[in-house]
């Protein structure tokens, strides 16, 4: 789908930003990134103050250092485009117009780290797209050749699970396991794939890391904030005045936000998709889009007075009914309490002081559940809870 | 590798080797923390989450089994949250588990139930996610109940890293996600072996052995029955663990009271059988060196045992050119049925047709087994029940015995003689030993060069063992064997098994026999006996079973007086007709 067309200011504070789809010459950028020395690449990520783009905000820099020291006879990069947060859908436009983008950042990571092997975990519903992915890939393979650059990318292809988005259940999924988390420690950059240190990126992150390289990290490390630097692509859903995708300075006010996108009724935005935090009117004033305050990984579901909050927690709790891999127990089973809880209190068949029972229930899961999905779960529900809490009973 | 790490538990200083576990450090300075998914045995899941632990700086609580100590870590085991966390997961697993527990086999030996006291969860206060509450009960050995599971996966990993076979294994996902088999299909159309060692991990009811004590009792009770009993080795050093004593204790002699005074009429020792295997396997190693080292004609070599029911299904699936190689001689359990229906029943003057053969065993394949449709050559089903240590022990305790007190006594003759050589079969590396003990004596003359025939070097729990005896001095019919080195090796556990198998299949194999047991450490490990067994339980009940090997005056199957009565009366010869009829059997390629 085409992009709206970009408004000519965004806002008084913060800029619309024009990285992620700049073009940018592949071999030329290519033959700068070999001259580079890992320790001058790695210092150049750590000093532009990138973090994680798929959601987690983990220090990009600090992720290629502990991989680079770690012990491997191999190491592996890996490109997460395993885009499955309700409400996201950059990474699938960023492949699609960008690639070339992705494969330079892949083989920064990997002169960064010394690994001479990478590979894109497609998610499964992307594999339309595997067709032409695949054709750019063997371009940017023979390229790296003709350079006697020793990095090689493949492709592999996700089946439709949301966890497999968690670096460890990705790398699972690619080693043909079932898709669920390991535990952590120790962490992908020292035991990865195959056992080997890997580095597991976004395909966000790794685009900023080329821009990175090719207009230097001080110009990056002054765009946002002191505690988000940068820019982020945001997709923007729900009851908007204008949809679509926006790179947006990170650090924005979310009441800027909603003046800028909403339609005039926004009673709540959905920051970060559906393991996301919900922040409702009142808050807009007080809470910066940003790592200091609500961070996401591109989803911002805009929704008007007309929604019920009900339909929107329920629809979210469905959603990590199914999709949690079931091994631990505060998810596989809260999740089911949640829903089933909240179903009830609707009903009238618990009270609503049940409702309280169910947020015990969502903090145990945050600082229990063996992962990123179950621990977020309570990021919804208890921001939707605590701040719609009428609607849980009567809307 | 191999340094020392310093860190503190519930600010208690503690150093501990690099790669211990919080949990481990914990054990070591005697702090309890909560497991659920957690076994010895198995390798670590932290999935159940119930020894989540607070460590300083981090906002999210780490699993103490699956989590590696750091130098200067600190952990706080029992603060207000954590044990506000943990009442939660147990409330968690409760409210998707079947909390009928009055009806359930595992009541009071629970390890959630155990939980759920533990931490007072004694209002439920979570919605029941429990639906459908069917039992799986297809196999002859294992029953599944599903709404008693709570997906810890010690079955799965049991079945996958102790077997191999992995029968059992994870489907779907998130609030569908449950313990399967490929296809979903029953437990009796799958590769499951019957092992039950599943059933001996799972923390809770949802994998218990299919249990016949009301059977038993209801024949108890008909006086036109005839009760014949049999107990398998491993059974007299387990037992005792359901009924107050520790393990490792030997309870032999109050067993066989205990078994009298239930009322059984006859009450008779497999370690009887366990001597007569020995007599025909050993005959059948030795005709099978015969033909392969004089007259040189192929045959099946390595020899491979077949006491094990699960080892023996095992094989049946999974190594199809294997079959041949397996001894023909049936397992002591299914040899002393039809010996009970025919033999005894003829000397005692008892009319089989009214006679129950039952067998207590420290397995559940055995149950299996004796449902096998070919074990019927008494002319009826020649053991008609078997019943696990566990059930046993249950029995016991229904009766209101005494059990702690009950004076010792022995079995009856004539199926209840025994070596030391029968009592041994009950740990991995006996029947090797058992055999050596006979085999080695028919061929030279002679005892094997063994300070007080204990042949230590196929002893242990080491998962594969081998040990080789130079055979030298042959009395005149084994000249052939004049310096050869008679190899055996032994494994437990069918993942060691399935190794030693790949090379028999590629031919490399060096040895002459193979002694195989399913479970770990043996029978002594076996499916059936008393949860828990782990790696120092094993330890403790083998080294009752050595003991008792020890105690007895005849250490070698073929003295026991009994079986060689049987040969004289009854038999002719090992490996004769007789013999062939009743004792031998025949394996089935299953897919």
């Amino acid at each position: 789908m085409a992009r709206s067309p970009f408004p000519k200011k965004i806002s008084d504070s913060h800029k619309r930003v024009d990285l992620i789809f700049s073009e940018l010459p592949t071999e030329k950028t290519l033959q700068k990134i070999i001259k580079m020395t890992p320790d001058r690449i790695i210092r150049d990520i750590t000093d532009s103050g990138l973090r994680g783009r798929g959601g987690a905000g983990f220090p990009t820099g600090r992720k290629w250092t502990y991989a680079r020291e770690a012990e491997g006879d191999e190491k592996y990069i890996i490109c997460n485009a395993d885009e499955g947060e309700p409400g996201t859908f950059k990474d699938r436009e960023i492949l699609d117009r960008r690639s070339g983008k992705v494969f330079l950042g892949m083989a920064i990571a990997a002169k960064a780290v010394g690994a001479n092997r990478g590979f894109i975990y497609l998610r499964g519903e992307y594999s339309y797209m595997a067709k032409d992915l695949l054709g750019e890939i063997d371009e940017f393979n023979k390229l790296l050749t003709s350079k006697s650059v020793d990095f090689k990318i493949e492709l592999r292809l996700g089946a439709g699970a949301y966890v497999c988005g968690e670096e460890t259940a990705l790398i699972e999924s690619m080693e043909g396991h079932r898709g669920e988390a390991r535990n952590k420690p120790p962490f992908p950059a020292t035991v990865g794939f195959r056992g080997k240190p890997t580095v597991v990126n976004n395909v966000e992150t790794l685009v900023y890391a080329t821009m990175i390289i090719s207009i230097g990290p001080k110009k990056f490390e002054e765009l946002g904030t002191k505690y988000s630097h940068g820019a982020k692509v945001f997709c923007i859903s729900g009851d908007a005045g204008l949809k679509g995708m926006f790179e947006l300075e990170l650090g924005m006010k979310t009441d800027e936000f909603v003046n800028i996108f909403g339609d005039g009724a926004t009673k709540a935005v959905q920051v970060g998709g559906a393991s996301g935090q919900c922040v409702p009117r009142k808050k807009f004033k007080d809470t910066i889009l940003g790592f200091e305050g609500v961070p996401t990984g591109g989803s911002m579901m805009l929704f008007n007075s007309s929604r019920s909050m009900y339909n929107v927690l329920k629809n979210y709790l469905e959603f990590f009914t199914e999709e949690s891999c079931g091994q631990c127990t505060p998810c596989r089973v809260g999740c089911q309490q949640l829903l089933r809880g909240i179903e009830a209190v609707k009903t009238g068949r618990l009270p609503n002081t049940y409702l309280d029972d169910l947020i015990r229930v969502a903090k145990t899961m945050r600082i229990t559940a063996k992962c990123g999905l179950g621990q977020s779960v309570a990021n919804p529900f208890i921001s939707i809870v605590d701040n719609f809490r009428e609607e849980m009973m009567h809307f | 590798m191999g340094g020392m790490i310093n860190l503190k538990i519930n600010d208690i200083p503690i150093s501990i080797e690099e790669g211990a576990s919080i949990l481990d450090a914990a054990k070591k300075i005697n702090i309890q923390i909560p497991t659920l998914c957690h076994h010895d045995d198995l390798c670590v899941a932290g999935n159940c989450r119930v020894c989540v632990v607070e460590q300083a700086g981090m906002k999210t609580l780490p699993t103490a089994c699956s989590t590696p100590v750091t130098e200067g870590m600190e952990i706080l085991t029992n603060t207000p949250r954590v044990l506000g966390c943990r009442r939660t997961i147990i409330e968690l697993l409760l409210s998707e588990h079947n909390v009928d527990c009055p009806h359930c086999y595992r009541n009071v030996n629970c390890e959630l139930q155990g939980l759920a006291e533990e931490y007072s969860v004694d209002n439920p206060k979570l919605i029941s996610l429990v639906t459908d509450e069917s039992v799986e009960i297809s196999s002859p050995s294992i029953r599944k109940d599903s709404s008693r599971c709570i997906r810890c996966q010690r079955c799965v990993r049991t079945c996958a890293e102790l077997q191999h076979v992995t029968a059992l294994c994870v489907a779907n996902r998130g609030a569908e996600m449950k313990i399967s088999t490929f296809m979903d299909r029953p437990m009796d159309q799958v590769v499951c072996t019957s092992c039950g060692q599943c059933i001996n991990r799972c923390p809770t009811g949802a994998l218990v052995e299919h249990n016949y004590i009301a059977e038993i009792w209801d024949h108890l009770g008909d006086p036109d029955k005839y009760l014949v009993v049999q107990t398998a080795p491993a059974v007299r050093v387990g037992l005792g663990e359901m009924l107050g004593f520790d393990p490792g204790t030997r309870v032999t002699g109050k067993m066989v009271t205990a078994l009298r005074m239930i009322g059984f009429d006859a009450v008779f020792d497999t370690n009887f059988t366990a001597d007569l295997t020995i007599m025909e396997e050993g005959t059948e190693l030795l005709l099978r060196l015969k033909k392969a080292l004089l007259d040189k004609k192929p045959v099946a070599l390595p020899l491979l045992t077949s006491c094990s029911p699960g080892w023996i299904k095992y094989i049946e699936h999974e190594h199809h050119s294997l079959l041949d190689n397996l001894s023909t001689c049936k397992s002591p359990q299914q040899m002393f049925g039809p010996l009970a229906k025919t033999y005894y029943a003829e000397k005692a003057g008892i009319d089989p047709a009214g006679m129950i053969v039952v067998s207590i065993m420290p397995c559940t394949a055995k149950k299996f087994e004796a449902n096998r449709p070919e074990m019927k050559v008494s002319g009826y089903k020649d053991v008609d029940y078997v019943l696990t240590t566990r059930e046993f022990g249950r029995m016991i305790k229904q009766a209101g015995l005494d059990f702690k007190n009950l004076e010792d006594s022995k079995c009856d003759s004539i199926l209840g003689k025994h070596t030391g050589a029968g009592v041994i079969f009950g740990a991995t590396g006996g029947v090797a030993e058992a055999a050596l003990r006979t085999v080695y004596e028919i061929i030279t003359g002679r005892e094997v060069p063994f300070k007080n025939l204990n042949i230590t070097a196929v002893r242990g729990m080491e998962g594969v063992r081998e040990a080789s005896i130079k055979i030298e001095d042959c009395v005149d019919d084994w000249k052939f064997l004049e310096g050869v080195s008679l190899k055996v090796a032994i494994a437990h556990g069918l993942a060691n098994a399935r190794m030693l198998m790949k090379q028999v299949e590629k031919g490399e194999s060096p040895y002459h026999f193979i002694e195989v047991m399913a479970c770990p450490g043996g029978c002594l490990g076996g499916g059936g006996q008393p949860i828990p067994t782990n790696r120092e339980i094993r330890e403790k009940r083998a080294k009752a079973i050595y003991e008792e090997d020890e105690s007895l005056e005849l250490r070698k199957s073929h003295e026991n007086p009994e079986v060689q009565k049987l040969y004289e009366e009854f038999l002719g010869k090992p490996g004769g007709r007789r013999s062939h009829e009743l004792l031998h059997t025949s394996y089935t390629a299953r897919s």
